[in-house]
């Protein structure tokens, strides 16, 4: 194998697995616009996402059936959380909210875990296992189906957020609050939309990376911090700056543990968060 | 005042006295206790329930098969949850409260290690069940363990490749004390053997995604692939080996030895081999060999008490506490007795293999305790 096709092996696997990243920093950023707050329960969403859909997929039910109704319950979730646990504190402060998040997933995990047990499960892949070949480099079907499905995510979010009545209400009250209440808007109804939003975009990450990395009751903790700094490489806040992180965290990562070591996979998504962190500190394109 | 309540006590507890007294020598001898520590609940739970399970399986047979010499057995099980501290408190009750003869688990190598210290004190046997081969290297006097050595696995692997001429392998393992142990243990055997170690890679425990590592040992002149892992990063290895298009046989460690590896890696666990335990092939030996009717036997009882199949950690529990049992018969309920006994054990047929014990061998195993594995139509399938 040559080099120039090891390289781009490393890129097709940084940018299926930057996807993912990025679908999850997309989730952290819409609930940080709308609400102002770091939503630690984001990679749990994801893992429900991928559970919910393997146990739908084995009663039976055709993969896409089992895949939409995964999202809508985990929509559900979403919306739920919001209602129980974020709306009853109306006055309390910001941090506080941040660390109802860090227990709503832990508790979604320790859920998780009765429901499902320990053990790692998988969704069959949609169309099959059969690898092709681009440049060197193999591929799976699988890889592609991703890439599809989160660009169509987000375009789809570019559409709802530009075009629509609610996607543009919930950007007025991202930009401001006040103002926002002032021309009718009500922003604690934005909020709960932000949640339903951010445990859908969740969802569909879940189930599409589940054929290729299985699905386990902890899958979301490391995936939820990834997707955390992808959103603070790309700049917390700004939706571009959350895929261009997502990308740029997956390529380096996988090419870092293949030129440097595989050891520091970790250590390098880490690194290149404090590099940004030093040289931007408000992220790539965050807003100063 | 004082002294009417004096002779009242004795007046009440003397026929109590006698009563204890009595039907303690007619009805039936001393129970015997044996003490058993498994992590029944938290991370490492797929261990300790099985070897929970076991236990109380092999108490029920043995009591009903009327006991020790007549003396009922009674184990005491606690949970350690694979918690160290949490495991330490459980042992100091088996010694202190529930005055046990012998002690058998953890399933843990960490909470095994964390209590030899006390066992060694209170000079008490243990039977461990957990794989390290740091508790019994070096020897300790009171400590034993039934698991098979990542030692013998690595020795029978190497067997494996010198007999398929392969002598360039990489190496892929988890970055956790199972990956790192198997990988120092290749590191060492596979020179002795000639056989060049060309690779070195590793993943982390959860990573979704190993092509990285895979594609840079692709790039070399390896023979075969060696993963070092327990489920789901082996899985993951077996599937984006086949991604890449690679031909070379992948070899995995015994950590894989469960069904739950198949269902994950479905099509890419075709052809991947493994040591393991015969307990998984228990059927396909042939009736010559000396373990056949007695996995058969555990693998039925297991099966239909709990109506789940046995596995090897069961396995495990199922060994220490029969090897505690017969030593028990021959030494008498004495624990200096007990320890000389099971350190005397000469050809004990066990599920992991046949156990020879001695003053400097307290795991008592060979590689032949392995039987290398394949999986065929996703079953596995003895190599023969």
């Amino acid at each position: 194998m040559t080099t120039y096709s090891q390289v781009v092996q490393y890129v097709i696997t940084g940018i299926t697995i930057g996807g993912i990243y990025a679908l999850i920093a997309l989730g952290f950023t819409i609930i940080y616009n709308t609400t102002g707050i770091i939503n630690f329960a984001q990679g749990e969403f994801v893992m429900l996402g991928g559970m919910i859909a393997v146990s739908l997929a084995t009663t039976g039910l055709p993969l896409l059936c089992a895949a939409l109704l995964s999202v809508l319950l985990v929509t559900a979730v979403g919306l739920l959380f919001e209602r129980l646990a974020i709306h009853p504190l109306k006055g309390a402060s910001i941090i506080t909210l941040i660390i109802i998040t860090i227990g709503a997933s832990i508790f979604l995990k320790g859920v998780a875990m009765l429901i499902w047990g320990k053990d790692a499960v998988r969704l069959p892949s949609f169309s099959g296992d059969k690898p092709f070949h681009i440049l060197g480099a193999t591929i799976l079907p699988q890889h592609l189906w991703i890439l599809g499905i989160t660009l169509s995510v987000m375009l789809l979010l570019h559409l709802f957020f530009e075009y629509t009545i609610l996607g543009k209400a919930m950007r007025a009250s991202a930009a401001n609050r006040l103002a926002a209440t002032l021309v009718g808007i009500n922003v604690r109804k934005m909020a709960m939309c932000s949640f339903a939003l951010s445990a859908a975009i969740g969802a569909v990450a879940g189930i599409i990376i589940s054929p290729v990395t299985f699905s386990s009751y902890d899958v979301g903790t490391m995936l939820g911090l990834k997707g955390f700094c992808a959103a603070i490489i790309g700049g917390l806040g700004s939706s571009p700056g959350a895929i261009l992180g997502g990308f740029l965290l997956g390529i380096l990562e996988s090419l870092g543990a293949g030129f440097l070591s595989s050891s520091y996979k970790d250590a390098t998504a880490f690194c290149i968060l404090l590099t940004v962190l030093f040289l931007r500190p408000r992220g790539i394109l965050g807003r100063p | 005042m004082f002294r009417l309540n004096k002779k009242l006590m004795w007046l009440f507890c003397l026929p109590v006295l006698l009563f204890v007294l009595i039907s303690g020598c007619a009805k039936e001898k001393k129970v015997y206790k044996i003490g058993a520590i498994f992590a029944i609940t938290g991370p490492a739970s797929p261990l300790g329930t099985p070897e929970r399970d076991t236990v109380k399986l092999l108490e029920d047979q043995i009591n009903q098969a009327g006991g020790i010499d007549g003396h009922r057995l009674k184990v005491i099980i606690y949970d350690t949850a694979g918690d160290e501290t949490k495991c330490r408190m459980a042992v100091k009750k088996l010694i202190y409260k529930d005055k046990v003869l012998a002690i058998i688990g953890p399933s843990r190598s960490g909470t095994t290690l964390a209590i030899i210290d006390e066992v060694q004190k209170a000079e008490i046997p243990l039977i461990s069940c957990a794989a390290s081969i740091k508790i019994v290297e070096p020897v300790k006097k009171w400590v034993f363990k039934t698991p098979q050595s990542d030692v013998l696995a690595v020795a029978k692997i190497i067997d494996y490749l010198k007999e398929r001429n392969i002598d360039k392998i990489a190496i892929i393992n988890v970055s956790n004390p199972y990956g790192i142990s198997g990988k120092e243990q290749l590191d060492i055997q596979a020179p002795q053997a000639g056989i060049q170690v060309v690779a070195h890679e590793e993943f982390g425990q959860k990573d979704p995604d190993m092509t990285a590592q895979l594609t840079r040992i692709k790039g070399t002149d390896a023979q075969a692939v060696i993963c070092w892992g327990t489920n789901p990063g082996p899985a993951i290895v077996a599937r984006n080996m086949r991604q890449l298009g690679m031909q070379i046989p992948l070899i995995q460690s015994h950590g894989i030895a469960n069904k739950k590896f198949i269902e994950l890696a479905g099509e890419a666990a075709e052809g991947v081999v493994f040591p393991a335990g015969r307990l998984i092939v228990a059927e396909e030996l042939p009736d010559s060999d000396p373990q056949k009717s007695l996995l058969l036997k555990y693998a039925n009882d297991f099966q239909q008490k709990y109506g789940r199949s046995a596995d090897t950690f069961g396995g495990h529990a199922w060994d220490a506490l029969q090897l505690v049992v017969s030593a028990l018969k021959k030494a008498g309920p004495d624990k200096a007795k007990i320890r000389d006994e099971i350190e005397n054990t000469r050809n004990f047929i066990g599920t992991g293999g046949i156990f020879n014990f001695s003053p400097t061998e307290h795991n008592g195993l060979t590689k032949e305790a392995f039987v290398m594995v394949t999986i065929r139509d996703g079953n596995w399938r003895l190599l023969k």
